[in-house]
């Protein structure tokens, strides 16, 4: 049986202990807002976090989140849009709208290990997040307005 | 009383019951705190409904159709006695923005208050028109419908008004927005409270209607935001894989490795032993021509996807690969090459491109290659079915949910009438979800198994057994006027033009064997050239595919415009002189464009050279052409192409570095398309486009015996943030010619762009695609 917490409530499974966390958060709980990519840690489409930290979904099993507390794109607006939604929303980003929730969880860790990234720190910690609409640059113009808000 | 109308959604917070699309917009924001709180439940349940009451929901909202609405004259237009406008979005939304522009056109002339409109996804229905969202046509086919679904509420509205008070109707204004106003006592009322009244009177003849002048637009022209941006934001829009229903079963396909493949033998006996498999059930293989049938194989049938996809890598079957197993992607260009080379159909003629090579000069010829390229959208195909005796219903991230419905009534022995099909979000299409192979899977299986099936498409699945974009070759020969000796302006201009194309066509994925290029794919840049040619000859050469050929972004324009504007770079080269200055002098004067027109034009939107040499011109200021010496590794390029109408000119400007390493920190566009609905989406467009033209320059499909040698993001590399274009500077020229494409223009001139600014940094020339062939990366 493992334990741990989604969006700070409690749940447990007994299931496939190789079942992806992201089928877990999709399948069995419904929570959909993180996506299937690629199933391989290639494109960043499954982005949670995991006590603040990006990782990678579709490639974590659930025998290896035992005790952790995993942060999804539905936990991160109790109190209304979170920052860096708002400036997802104010610079315009999404096309499709696919990839966003897994590039906003990897901004958020991105802002919480580096607050103020340069254009190179944020190439070099969003390359993992494909978005085939060719959203980059607005989205590097939305991560250095979400540091410019939490500043 | 159908699927259609008792589906619908509740979202349950802790037993309350909030029906959020009923609250006003303002209110939306608000609830998005509840709607995130950790603790809450979200519930997709089918409930019986009252007739009409609801439709498909794209979000968790709850979303009334428009024949619930008291007043909707017309298929695309409900208003409720709140004032609540109901605005159909009737064709699908991928990123290309159409549930903000199509529903903006109607809200301008409506005179509607944009904050009280709510948006509505059309399922497939004729009654609609055209809904195939590919060919980048939607704005350019439903400006006029929707002004006049607009202008019509509106003066019914008026009239509605004047009745109530007893006055002319030429007392009575749509003014402010959102309400009727008597200009003399400035009496008002609202659209809600004229709703009843109006619906009671007839429909205007298109005769009575008044359309409000450019000048007068209050949303056509300006920038907004995507209507659903903050869903979006917050991951709650529902993509064809976020469908789910009560009871519904998870499904993965096993298909044939090679085209028409077929399983000779299978053991399930390890999938069977997987945790949440149920079953196994085979799945015809197709009868040629493959059209929109399902590839045939094996499904596992699960309670979940993750044991859906572990079934099926248990699954031991042998393979019968049938005759597309002597498929070899080396060789076949090699062939491609050779056809070339070879007298082929004639396209188009004009003069006499044969006399002027005989009376010799210089010639110039050269050959160009383009690969196979998957679509990879980043939500794979994806959907749900459920079939419920001679009843289906689908849920499906599907750019033609017609098509859908005929071919899944087609594999199921049942009329199109019998199948209704729920258009989600898209996760990115490009043309491949214009197929419905993936949506018939889902309800043979529901058939099969008596429950709704998902099936759910892994990116391997995505890229192996997609449609592919076409490999291509071709070939082009101009002899050249004045090139030893006139240094005057039209130094070193072609007398003469041969160009010839050859590619497996679209046409094979329909007919059985097609080898030629349809009209349609010539006329995607092949039938005429923008140049001042005067002799000109176009052909296309026989190919045979052996995968399937299918329609992405921009199609065939991507290849040729490749050729064409490359060849184009060379000859300014050859002349010694400016590639810029070159180009503008092979546009030449201003004129419209006759012969071998593209299908796609006619009186309305002539092929006008005038305004391809102004968005040349323009990219060539905005990116301050020519100002920096190219060479030593830094290089501007610039190619120009006319795409579903639209005139664009891009300049891309490249860093080289010694191990060959191409780095863009600057694409420059500018681009004519009529008039923009929404010059925001257009921007954003035309971004995109850049990023997709640099995956297409660097990105690869090849088969080995048949089977595709790439499967993931590992090995089918797409444009990255480190690696996509620094900047993409957009410039749209303002123009009242009537609207034209958005979504693909933007992609065709971007190869040939780059290709010639790596040749401005390195003199290194590239004919032959991916850049990586060339030792760059």
């Amino acid at each position: 049986m493992v334990h741990l917490k989604i969006n700070e409530g409690a749940q447990s499974f007994d299931g496939d202990p190789d079942m992806p966390l992201l089928w877990y958060l999709r399948d069995i709980l419904g929570l959909t807002g993180t996506k299937f990519g690629c199933g391989m840690a290639l494109c960043g489409a499954c982005t949670v976090l995991d006590a603040g930290k990006a990782i990678r979904s579709c490639s974590t099993k659930m025998s290896t989140v035992d005790g952790h507390a995993i942060t999804t794109i539905e936990g991160i607006s109790a109190n209304g849009p979170h920052t860096v939604q708002k400036a997802w929303e104010e610079v315009n980003v999404p096309q499709c709208g696919y990839c966003q929730p897994g590039q906003i969880m990897q901004t958020i860790s991105l802002l919480t290990s580096t607050p103020h990234p340069s254009d190179d720190d944020i190439d070099e910690q969003m390359a993992g997040n494909i978005c085939r609409c060719g959203t980059y640059q607005r989205i590097r113009a939305a991560i250095h307005q979400a540091a410019k808000e939490t500043a | 009383m159908t699927p259609t109308e008792m589906f619908t959604q509740q979202i349950e917070t802790k037993g309350t019951h909030v029906e959020r699309a009923l609250l006003p917009a303002s209110r939306r924001h608000f609830l998005q705190g509840i709607f995130s709180a950790s603790a809450f439940v979200l519930c997709a349940r089918v409930l019986p409904r009252p007739l009409h009451a609801a439709a498909f929901s794209t979000t968790t909202e709850l979303v009334p159709s428009i024949d619930s609405a008291p007043f909707h004259p017309g298929v695309y237009l409900g208003i409720q006695t709140d004032g609540t406008v109901l605005i159909v979005a009737h064709r699908s939304e991928m990123g290309n923005g159409v549930r903000t522009s199509l529903p903006r056109i109607l809200a301008d002339e409506l005179d509607a208050d944009w904050s009280r409109v709510q948006v509505i996804q059309a399922d497939g229905d004729q009654k609609f028109g055209n809904q195939d969202t590919d060919g980048s046509h939607s704005v350019r086919d439903f400006f006029d419908p929707l002004r006049e679904a607009g202008a019509t509420a509106r003066v019914m509205l008026i009239r509605a008004a004047a009745q109530q008070w007893g006055v002319p109707e030429s007392q009575c204004v749509a003014d402010p927005v959102h309400f009727v106003t008597e200009k003399n006592s400035a009496r008002k009322l609202g659209y809600g409270e004229l709703a009843a009244a109006a619906a009671k009177l007839p429909v205007p003849k298109k005769e009575e209607l008044k359309f409000k002048s450019p000048q007068e637009w209050r949303y056509i022209g300006k920038p907004a935001p995507g209507y659903d941006i903050a869903a979006v934001c917050s991951g709650k829009p529902r993509f064809g894989m976020d469908v789910r229903v009560d009871g519904m079963l998870y499904a993965a396909v096993a298909h044939p490795p090679v085209l028409g493949g077929k399983v000779k033998s299978v053991d399930d006996s390890a999938a069977l032993k997987v945790k949440g498999v149920s079953k196994t059930l085979p799945i015809a293989p197709f009868t040629p021509p493959h059209a929109f049938q399902p590839l045939g194989g094996v499904a596992v049938i699960a309670d979940n996807t993750w044991s859906a996809f572990k079934g099926r890598k248990a699954l031991k079957i042998d393979w019968d690969n049938g005759a597309n197993a002597s498929y070899n992607s080396d060789q076949y260009q090699k062939q491609l090459r050779e056809t070339s080379r070879q007298p082929g159909k004639v396209v188009t003629t004009v003069g006499d491109v044969d006399a002027q090579f005989v009376k010799g000069g210089v010639v110039h010829e050269a050959d160009y290659y383009a690969p196979l390229l998957a679509h990879a959208s980043m939500e794979p195909p994806v959907a749900v079915a459920d079939v419920r005796g001679n009843q289906v219903t689908v849920w499906a991230p599907t750019q033609d949910p017609i098509a859908l419905r005929t071919e899944v009534a087609k594999e199921l022995g049942l009329t199109k009438e019998d199948v209704i099909c729920h258009v989600t979000f898209l996760g990115g299409g490009f043309g491949r979800k214009s197929k419905p192979d993936f949506a018939v899977e889902a309800a043979l299986l529901s058939k099969q198994t008596g429950k709704p099936v998902k099936v759910v498409w892994s990116r391997e699945d995505d890229i192996q057994f997609d449609y592919f974009h076409a490999v291509a070759a071709m070939y082009i020969k101009a002899a050249l006027d004045g090139h030893s000796n006139d240094q005057g302006k039209d130094h070193g201009k072609p007398k003469a033009w041969l160009q010839r194309s050859t590619f497996p066509p679209i046409e094979s994925t329909f007919v059985k064997d097609a080898q030629y290029g349809s009209a349609g794919e010539m006329g995607l840049g092949w039938t005429a050239i923008p140049f001042d040619v005067p002799n000109f000859r176009s052909e296309n050469g026989p190919a045979t595919a052996h995968v399937r050929i299918g329609w992405l972004r921009s199609v065939a324009n991507i290849y040729h415009a490749f050729a064409v504007q490359t060849f184009a770079n060379e000859l300014a080269y050859l002349a010694q002189r400016d590639p810029g200055e070159y180009l503008i002098d092979l546009i030449g004067p201003a004129r419209h464009i006759e012969a071998g027109k593209d299908p796609d034009t006619d009186a309305k939107y002539p092929f006008d050279t005038a305004r391809l040499r102004h968005v040349a011109e323009l990219a060539m200021e905005k990116s301050s052409w020519g100002k920096k010496k190219s060479g030593n590794g830094w290089g501007q390029g610039l190619a120009i192409h006319r795409s579903f109408l639209t005139y664009v000119a891009t300049v891309v400007e490249v860093e080289v570095d010694s191990s060959g390493a191409v780095t863009i920190p600057r694409v420059t566009t500018a681009l004519d398309a009529g008039i923009v609905v929404n010059p925001e989406m257009v921007r954003q467009q035309f971004e995109g486009a850049a990023v997709f033209g640099t995956s297409a320059a660097r990105g690869e499909i090849t088969a080995t015996n048949g089977i595709i040698n790439q499967s993931n993001f590992n090995n089918y590399p797409v444009a990255r943030m480190n690696d996509a274009p620094k900047h993409v500077d957009v410039h749209i020229v303002e123009s009242a010619a009537p609207p034209a494409g958005v979504g693909e223009p933007g992609v065709p001139p971007f190869a040939p762009a780059l290709c010639n600014a790596i040749y401005a940094a390195t003199g290194k020339r590239i004919r032959e695609l991916p850049i990586s062939r060339n030792g760059f990366s």
